[in-house]
């Protein structure tokens, strides 16, 4: 398929692997580097590929917190099914969100019980539902950073065109610059690199980043989710470092520029401000990193629509996920690891999807040590 | 539209007008024909066929009830089959149990029983007993299907998962996936137009010509749910002993890798309703390949792997780039992800 | 985060919806292009586009000379080293 097959080349791969260990070698410090991944479909990518074996052992990676569905709290998830349950309900949600686990079990368990909990591909075929059913209230969970932002902003605004009165969405996006900057900011940070999220980036652009190599002087490499993307970005983050730079680079620049997608901009904008905080599965409460609807847009606000508990609930006591979030512990260097904590009954953020890195890290690589 | 009622299921002329007229007009066979409360099957008719019986039995509940490639009624009639033929049994004879919800249309009720025996008569098995029960609406969907099978393992064949050594093959029949990328874009509720049929088939036929070209085989299995990945992991476990796998050599459809992309799936977790894995030994792999591919269901024939010494009771994968990656069995379903 | 994968604009669905049909090796599904369109770049433009898909949307359209300038570069890493290694053996 053009533009994946050609990005998955075994030849190139060995290049940039054997390029990566030269300048890997060049280092002379006793830690390993430690190049963290935001995103978490990079985390997917270095499993897939089992990337992480390929690069030499002066390379470390840390998964990052960008896995949305994994950093949404409990109580999210609780005051989700509360909507759910609410008689003439239909909620739609993308697959993801299915298993993660509230305080009274996941969605998965809740459609068990007779709510009626529908997958869909996209906004738009909730939307679709709702002008199909209009007897039913139909509540689309959003979830998601700035990448799955439009897609919403667009589909209500698509809504209120139509004049759509049974639509609402669950809003819970959640925006990158503020949570690298909590990560940034804790005190344990031994993170010597970025890679920035691809995806997120299409939207918002390589600008917003600037500040990470200004301010914090480290390196950050937007990149790409193939195999060779993901290689050649570490091997830039390596470059940087190597020459003593701190910039931003864009290794995915066939998607993404430096200011961004306009049109998305717009709709964002127009459609969500932000909150004043937002509580994260594994990092607490993070100032302005999530968004809401605006005054405008209410009616399509489910939290304004219906009751919801807003429940709040404390990240398990044993759950160390914060650490290794934040690089300063290896998934299977958790106490719980594998034991209170594993991908059937996962107790912190990064277990929860199959793209948490402790998930990923259990079902690919753990057993291979 | 003529459609099931409670009343077809109650006991009397209209049950017996549903049977007659559905089941029994399509089955039609001479030990079916009396329509007693069982078949009787003479004993010569096995032992002529083998030393030991095998009897299988499995529920077919699908949605939609008909699919591209395929519906329930010859999903029932081959996933049984296969599930004797990779015991190396001949399939004889076939129950089957229908528990019909009330409101289905007695034209889609009539081409699936249709369906059915035109993949039992191409299999060369009789439907030979029955049983129908129709639940009120909502107890059931739609349709669903039992079907218990019975056949005869000649003599020296002994197929069995820890038979596998380090060494052997690891060959599969064709592209995989095509099952379930099928059924789940048939669903619709991703709105994907896929341009992929069921696998769906009987495989005794390939079985038979495998084990005449390489009858040291160790071990069969189709890969239905789960797909691959879960049967490759049974057979670790079960051998003891580890599988790698070439991601390169794993036979994929164009459509369903595009189908996977597009959805965040595994194409090694899909299910199959006509792929077998079968373990080989390396010195008979080559003519158990020849045979496959010279076979109609085996065209796409090939090698994905060996066993393997090391990591016993795992299943490694050697990625596309160069790397390695551990491939487990799932928890639960595969679900869509948009992360 | 944030699966996209890339596709093509087969067919426009609904011009002024901004509603297309996208493929991804074969298989087809109706998207909005809302975000791929603007003064320079009309609906019936995209027809051929290839672009990254994310849940239904278009988000960006892929620049062909950036991805071959990529993959060139890869290319000439790989070329640069076979060179040293030739050097290398020949010494």
């Amino acid at each position: 398929m053009k533009y994946i097959d050609e990005f998955r080349d075994r030849d190139k791969a060995a290049t940039l692997v054997r390029e990566i260990s030269k300048i890997a070698q060049s280092f002379r410090q006793d830690r390993p580097i430690q190049i963290m991944e935001v995103c978490g479909g990079h985390t997917h990518a270095i499993f897939r590929y089992g990337l992480e074996g390929m690069l030499p052992e002066q390379i470390e990676l840390v998964h990052g917190p960008g896995c949305p569905v994994c950093v949404l709290p409990m109580g999210r998830i609780d005051d989700c099914l509360a909507i759910a349950t609410q008689p003439g309900v239909i909620l739609t949600t993308f697959g993801d969100a299915m298993r993660v686990p509230g305080s009274r079990g996941s969605l998965l368990q809740a459609k068990a019980n007779g709510a009626d909990i529908r997958m869909v591909y996209s906004p738009s075929d909730a939307l679709t539902i709702a002008r199909a059913n209009p007897d039913r209230e139909v509540v689309f969970f959003g979830l998601g950073f700035e990448t799955t932002m439009p897609s919403t902003a667009l589909t209500v605004l698509e809504a209120e065109r139509d004049g759509i009165g049974n639509f609402s969405v669950f809003c819970n996006h959640i925006t990158i610059v503020p949570t690298i900057k909590a990560i940034l900011d804790s005190a344990d940070l031994r993170i010597d690199g970025f890679l920035g999220p691809g995806h997120v980036s299409i939207i918002i652009g390589t600008n917003p980043y600037e500040f990470i190599a200004q301010h914090y002087r480290k390196p950050m490499v937007v990149s790409g989710f193939e195999p060779l993307d993901v290689l050649q970005s570490i091997w830039m983050v390596l470059r940087q470092l190597a020459e003593g730079r701190a910039e931003v680079e864009n290794q995915y620049a066939r998607v993404v520029s430096a200011g961004g997608n306009a049109a998305a901009l717009r709709a964002i904008e127009r459609v969500y401000e932000l909150r004043e905080f937002f509580e994260w599965r594994g990092l607490g409460s993070i100032d302005y990193s999530g968004v809401r609807f605006r005054k405008a847009y209410e009616r399509f606000d489910a939290e304004c629509r219906f009751a919801v508990p807003n429940v709040q609930i404390a990240d398990p006591a044993a759950c160390q996920c914060g650490d290794v979030l934040k690089g300063a512990l290896k998934p299977h260097q958790c106490k719980v690891f594998g034991t209170a904590c594993t991908p059937e009954t996962p107790l912190g953020a990064l277990m929860v999807s199959s793209e948490g890195a402790c998930a990923a890290y259990f079902r690919y690589a753990a057993k291979a040590a | 539209m003529k459609t099931v009622t409670l009343s077809h299921g109650g006991g009397g002329k209209a049950m017996k007008d549903l049977i007659d007229e559905v089941f029994v007009v399509a089955f039609d066979n001479p030990l079916l024909a009396p329509l007693d409360d069982q078949a009787r099957v003479p004993m010569s008719a096995l032992t002529q066929q083998g030393n030991r019986l095998a009897i299988t039995t499995d529920s077919f509940v699908v949605d939609p009830l008909e699919f591209p490639g395929g519906d329930i009624g010859k999903l029932a009639v081959c996933g049984t089959i296969n599930d004797l033929a990779v015991g190396g049994a001949v399939p004889l004879f076939l129950s089957c149990a229908a528990i019909i919800e009330e409101g289905l249309p007695f034209d889609v009720l009539h081409r699936i029983a249709r369906s059915m025996a035109v993949a039992a008569s191409e299999a060369g098995v009789q439907v030979i007993t029955g049983d129908t029960k129709v639940v009120q609406r909502g107890a059931c969907d739609k349709l669903f299907l039992t079907t218990t099978g019975v056949g005869a393992i000649r003599a020296g064949i002994e197929l069995a998962a820890d038979r596998a050594r380090p060494g052997d093959a690891v060959l599969v029949n064709g592209v995989l996936g095509d099952h379930g990328s099928a059924i789940l874009a048939a669903r619709g509720d991703m709105a994907l137009d896929a341009p992929i049929d069921s696998d769906c088939a009987a495989l005794h036929g390939l079985v038979g010509a495998i084990l005449a070209a390489a009858p040291a085989t160790r071990f069969m299995r189709d890969a239905t749910r789960g797909g691959i990945a879960t049967v490759l992991n049974e057979i670790a476990l079960a051998a003891k002993c580890g599988i790698e796998i070439d991601e390169a050599a794993v036979p994929l459809r164009e459509a369903v890798k595009g189908f996977c992309e597009i959805l965040g799936l595994d194409p090694l977790y899909l299910a199959n309703e006509g792929r077998l894995v079968a373990i080989v030994p390396a010195e008979q792999a080559d003519a158990a390949l020849a045979a496959m591919c010279a076979h109609p269901l085996g065209k796409g024939a090939c090698r994905i792997g060996q066993c393997t010494e090391r990591r016993p009771g795992q299943v490694v994968m050697h990625t596309m780039l160069g790397g390695q990656r551990i491939v487990d069995m799932l928890i639960g379903d595969q679900l869509p992800r948009i992360c | 985060m944030c699966l996209g994968i890339p596709a093509q604009i087969v067919r426009i669905d609904d011009a002024e919806r901004m509603l297309a049909t996208a493929e991804v090796g074969g298989v087809r599904r109706q998207v909005n292009i809302m975000c791929i369109v603007d003064e320079q770049h009309a609906p019936e433009a995209c027809v051929g586009d290839w672009v990254l898909l994310h849940v239904g949307f278009a988000l960006s359209r892929i620049d062909a000379a950036e991805a071959a300038e990529t993959l060139r570069m890869l290319g000439e890493l790989g070329e640069v080293q076979a060179e040293l290694d030739a050097m290398g053996q020949s010494r």
